[in-house]
This record gives structure tokens, sequence and C-alpha cells, in this order.
């Protein structure tokens, strides 16, 4: 669907003709990301990110398919094969810095993507399966990105998988035996890491499909917008190529700057160095901890140290992380107030960035080890968190004054930019 | 010629009241199910530990060179296995302490073999999240009880390796096992 006035589709060749009665494709791409899909013509660099994100898949794919071909997953010889990659493969450290560094990237554009969502109400409805595909393609990015980190079998890999899937053992009579049987063994082996490179390779694709769903489900409203109200007419919106496909572009070409540099400037950074150490299932690392972008999720984890009402704090902090995101899939009927951006929700914006600060400070204390202050601040945060949730937005979106909303999101604009034209915003209730 | 009769089709009802294409359906629905539940069983299970990990359940332990207040650690079933020669002291300070209090109440006698209660043997493998705790190589720290500590999320066992402070809910595991003679045991 699309609004009444996007342009047609209309083959200028007599080959164009003949593949749209056959199979238009290029009708489908035209009305998808081209002039016949109009756009709000108000979106902020914050609606990059989307597309950054499908790019960092994309890299990923790639550079995945050619590490396979060098990559054995044998416990005998993954570290070596890893080092051969690095050493010996023809531009080998170039791909595989790409591919680690590429994975940070891939969760930085989602969290920002994410986060963008969460201001400009991007969850409320229509768009509540769009936001809800995006949950799940998170949840795949999270057991894809694990898993490929196993497949390093350096130390971190080796107990990170045994912490992780030790987490099944939390779960009361069953635990023990799906624990075993993730793992094929005891512990993390060889049938450990065949399976989880199997999965590894399988699962980007997984993703990409939740992805042709999640910008199917986008294009039925089509994009929210900085002033979270709805495309009223024509002169709200543009047609999206040519102009954001460009804005994509440039975009993308910032990102791509930026992932450069990491790549070849600092591309161990994001990691962590102990993972240049072979596995040895017989010494644990002093200080084990994910990668970054798992570190507000670890301290969730870590946040309970004793027992209450009669579950295990083991229990309790598993539970914690894994509802701190599923959660989320409940956001769009938490927050019931019919005002979609933050803009115009003066109590709520605050609250907003006060979140931030704390998923921010949370990802600090998952990085650091087990001890004071780190394990109380975590506690407190993580009360926050899901407070947050379910405390504060549902009482907060039932009380709070909001500001007037624009007429349209052209009378924004023009009010915003001072030309000439634009009247001054009127009170309107909310969609 | 051609009869006029009407041929009795699968739609026609049955004295029953149902339909033959009820039973079709039902026995076609039975049929693939008895066919896809293995089938989906066998794709489950061959995720589970194979025949020849399964195989290496055992191992023998020497423990003629471990002296009192020494600690032995191999490998069994992919895990670390702590095997310790408490001291006397040790072994006081264990049973001063009332199980009752205990997180995972356990005695000395529970977590050891009746007339050789100087040998602690227990998984090494915390029961957080499964890290290697600290204590069994000389010069290691044993944490606040003077047994093993575990560094990833700070938990303390105690001199019979049982848990005492920290997020750990259990005891280290005393895998099963059984003296050969008084200097060697089989473990599983």
């Amino acid at each position: 669907m699309s609004f009444p006035w996007a342009k047609e589709y209309k083959p200028t060749s007599a080959v164009g003709q003949w593949m749209d009665e056959r199979l238009p494709l290029p009708r489908f791409i035209f009305n998808a990301l081209g002039p016949g899909y109009p756009t709000p013509k108000n979106l902020n660099a914050f609606y990059n990110f989307g597309v950054l994100a499908g790019v960092a898949l994309v890299i990923q794919i790639i550079t995945g398919v050619v590490l396979a071909m060098h990559y054995a997953p044998n416990v005998a010889i993954a570290f070596d094969s890893v080092e051969h990659i690095m050493r010996d493969v023809n531009g080998g450290w170039m791909i595989r810095y790409m591919h680690a560094v590429g994975a940070s990237f891939f969760f930085g554009v989602v969290y920002i993507h994410i986060f963008r969502g969460l201001y400009y109400g991007s969850y409320k409805p229509p768009r509540e399966m769009i936001w809800m595909l995006g949950l799940v393609i998170f949840l795949l990015m999270m057991a894809t990105a694990f898993m490929g980190y196993v497949l390093v079998w350096g130390q971190m890999s080796f107990w990170g998988a045994q912490v992780i899937t030790g987490l099944f053992s939390a779960l009361p009579v069953v635990g023990t035996s799906i624990q075993t049987w993730l793992l094929g063994g005891f512990s993390p082996d060889n049938a450990t890491l065949n399976r989880f490179f199997s999965l590894h390779y399988l699962l980007p694709f997984v993703i990409f499909g939740v992805i042709v769903l999640h910008v199917w489900a986008l294009h039925i409203p089509g994009s929210n917008n900085p002033t979270g109200i709805d495309v009223k007419s024509e002169a709200d919106t543009v047609p999206f190529h040519p102009y954001y496909t460009a804005k994509d572009f440039v975009g993308l070409g910032i990102y791509l700057i930026v992932f450069s540099a990491f790549v070849f400037f600092m591309p161990n950074s994001l990691g962590e160095p102990d993972n240049y150490i072979p596995a040895n299932p017989l010494s644990t690392p002093a200080h084990i901890v994910p990668e970054w972008y798992f570190w507000p999720f670890y301290a969730i984890l870590r946040a309970f140290t004793t027992d209450f009402l009669g579950v295990p704090a083991k229990l309790w902090g598993v539970i914690a992380m894994f509802a701190s995101i599923l959660l989320l899939f409940l956001l769009p009927w938490l927050d019931t107030s019919p005002v979609r951006s933050n803009n115009y929700r003066p109590l709520s914006r605050i609250l907003f960035w006060v979140f931030v600060v704390v998923a921010l400070l949370l990802g600090v204390c998952g990085g650091k080890p087990a001890e004071e202050p780190w394990v109380r601040l975590s506690q407190v945060l993580t009360a926050y968190y899901f407070a947050h949730f379910l405390i504060i937005l549902p009482i907060v979106s039932k009380l709070e004054k909001t500001k007037a909303l624009p007429g349209s999101i052209s009378e924004a604009v023009l009010a915003k930019y001072g030309k000439g034209g634009g009247a001054a915003p009127v009170a309107q209730p909310a969609e | 010629m051609a009869s006029e009769a009407r041929q009795a089709t699968a739609d026609d009802l049955t004295p029953g009241g149902e339909r033959r294409r009820d039973f079709l359906y039902v026995a076609t629905a039975a049929f693939a199910g008895a066919g896809v539940v293995p089938v989906a069983w066998s794709l489950v299970n061959q995720m589970n530990p194979s025949a020849d990990v399964l195989a290496l359940a055992s191992i023998d332990l020497d423990l003629s060179a471990v002296q009192e207040g020494q600690a032995i650690k191999a490998s069994w079933r992919g895990k670390p296995v702590f095997a310790r020669h408490l001291t006397a002291a040790e072994i006081a300070e264990a049973k001063k302490v009332d199980a009752a209090s205990l997180r995972d109440p356990q005695t000395l006698a529970d977590r050891t073999k009746p007339g050789n209660e100087q040998w602690l043997i227990t998984l090494g493998v915390c029961t957080h999240l499964g890290c290697v705790p600290l204590g069994a190589a000389e010069g290691e720290v044993r944490g606040d009880f003077g047994g093993y500590f575990c560094p990833c999320h700070g938990s303390h066992y105690d001199t019979a390796a049982r848990i005492r402070k920290g997020p750990a809910p259990k005891n280290l595991e005393v895998p099963p096992y059984q003296f050969k003679s008084p200097t060697s045991v089989t473990i599983g």
C-alpha cells in the first residue's frame, strides 16, 4: 500500500514492458525504494540507521561467507585456522577485522536505530508489528553474534560459551539436560563448535528473512517521522528516490569512513585481548566479560546475588536478563500516550534521556568485574530499567500534559525553518 | 443405458452422521503425525552427546603423590576435577560448621567416602555459571573460607567445597567415584 499520490511505475522500454508482465521486479523496487514510495519529508539523520543496519548485515554475510572458506570448525585447529586467516590468507586480516569490527558496528547502528524508535514513538500504533519484528531481529543478532564469537575458540570464546549455556542450567529440573543438549557434551567441545558454526552460518539468512518482513510491515503505514504525526497530504512527503536514496548514501559514506578507521587503525579496540589466548578448559580467565554490546544485559544477569521468593539468585538473573528484552515486546501497550514523538512529550522526553543514561551505565557495570561498587550500582540500575517500562512509563503516559501538535508535517517544517506561509502550530487532538 | 444412479462419494454421510472424507482426513493426519514425530525427535536428539563423548565417561586417578594440603586437577568429561588431600585443620574446620545453616546443607561426611574423609574429590566447576574456581593449584586464592574461590562472580567455597558466600546456588558437585586402592580412585 502507499499513499494515493504515489507515482505509478511505467516501463519505459519494450524490455521493461515485457519484464513487467512476467516478473514485475522493477515495479516492486520502484514502489519500495523508488519514486513510488512517498516518505515524510522531515526525516532526520537518525532515520539513516535502518539502512545502515541493513548494510552492516550485508557486510557481515559477505565477509563471513569468505571467512568460512578458510576457517576450520574443529577444536584442535579452530584457533590456529583463525590465525592462519590473519597471517597466511591473502588479505585475510582485513576480511576478519571487517567481520569482527562489523559485528560491533552492526550492534552500534541497531542500538541507535532502536533508541530512535523509542524517542519518536515508532513502536506505537499502527507500527507495533514493525517494532516486534525488529526485536526478533535483535534477538537473532544476539544469538548469531554469541555463536560467532565462540568460533574463534579463544579463552573468552570458550568461557563465554560455558557461561551462556550455563544460563539454561538455571532452569529447574530440565536445566542441566538442556545445557548438555545445547553443548552436545558436558562442557563446550567439538560438538559445540560444529553446531555453532552451522547455526552461525544459518542465522544471518534468517535475519535477512525477518528484515524483509520488517520492511514489508514498514511499508504498510510508511515511516514515522520526528513529529510523530501522520502524513496528511502530498505536501508532507517526498518520493523516496532520489531524496532518501541520496540522503542514505551520504549517511553510508560517513558510516564507512568511521568503520574503515576502526578496521584499519584500531581493529582490536572493541574486542577482549584474552580471546587471543587459545581456549583452555582447565583455566578460567580472571574476569569473564562478553563483547561490549552485551554488557547491559550481562550487568542485569549479575545484579541478582541473593535468593528471594524461593527462587535462586542464579535463576532470577537469567529470568531478568531475558525479561529485559522480552518486556520490550509489550512496550506498545505499556506506553498508552496518543502522542508519538517525545518532541511533544516534555516529561517523557526527560525520562527517555534518563533511560539512555541508565542503559549506558548498565553497560559500564557489565564490563566491570563483579565487585563493589559495580554490583550495587547494577542492582539499582536494573531496578530502574524495569521500573521505567512497568511503572514510570505507563503512569506518565496517562498523566502527562503533552504539547500542542502541529497541524501537519509541512506546517512543522515551515514553522521550524521560518519560511513564509506556515501558520502557527494549531492545537490538535492526537491521532 | 448409463445408469442414472449416483455413485457414492466420500462426502456422503454414513448412517453414523460422518462423512467418509472425515475418516480420510483423520487417518492422513494421524499417519503423517506418526511419521513427523520420530523424524523431529531424531533431529532434536542428534544434538545430545554422541557415543564417543559418552564413552570417555570414566577416568582413573592416582593420589599417591598428593601430600596433605595439596590438590590435583584432572579432566573428566571435559570438566576439571579437583582432588584435595585435606589437612587435619581443614577437616576440623569443615566439621565445626552447622550444616543446617548452609545454603546447600551437607556435612563433610556427605561429601567424602567413609574412612577416606581426607580426600575431597569434587568437580572444579562453579555451580553458578560454570567457571573453574581457584584454589586447587599452589598459591592460588582460596577465598574467605579457605577452600575454593570463583573469580568470575565471586563465589567462596569452604574446606569441604561448600558454597558459603556469593551467587552460586550449590556446593561444588561431588562426582560418582570409588576407591580402587587406598591411593587410587575411578571417577565416573
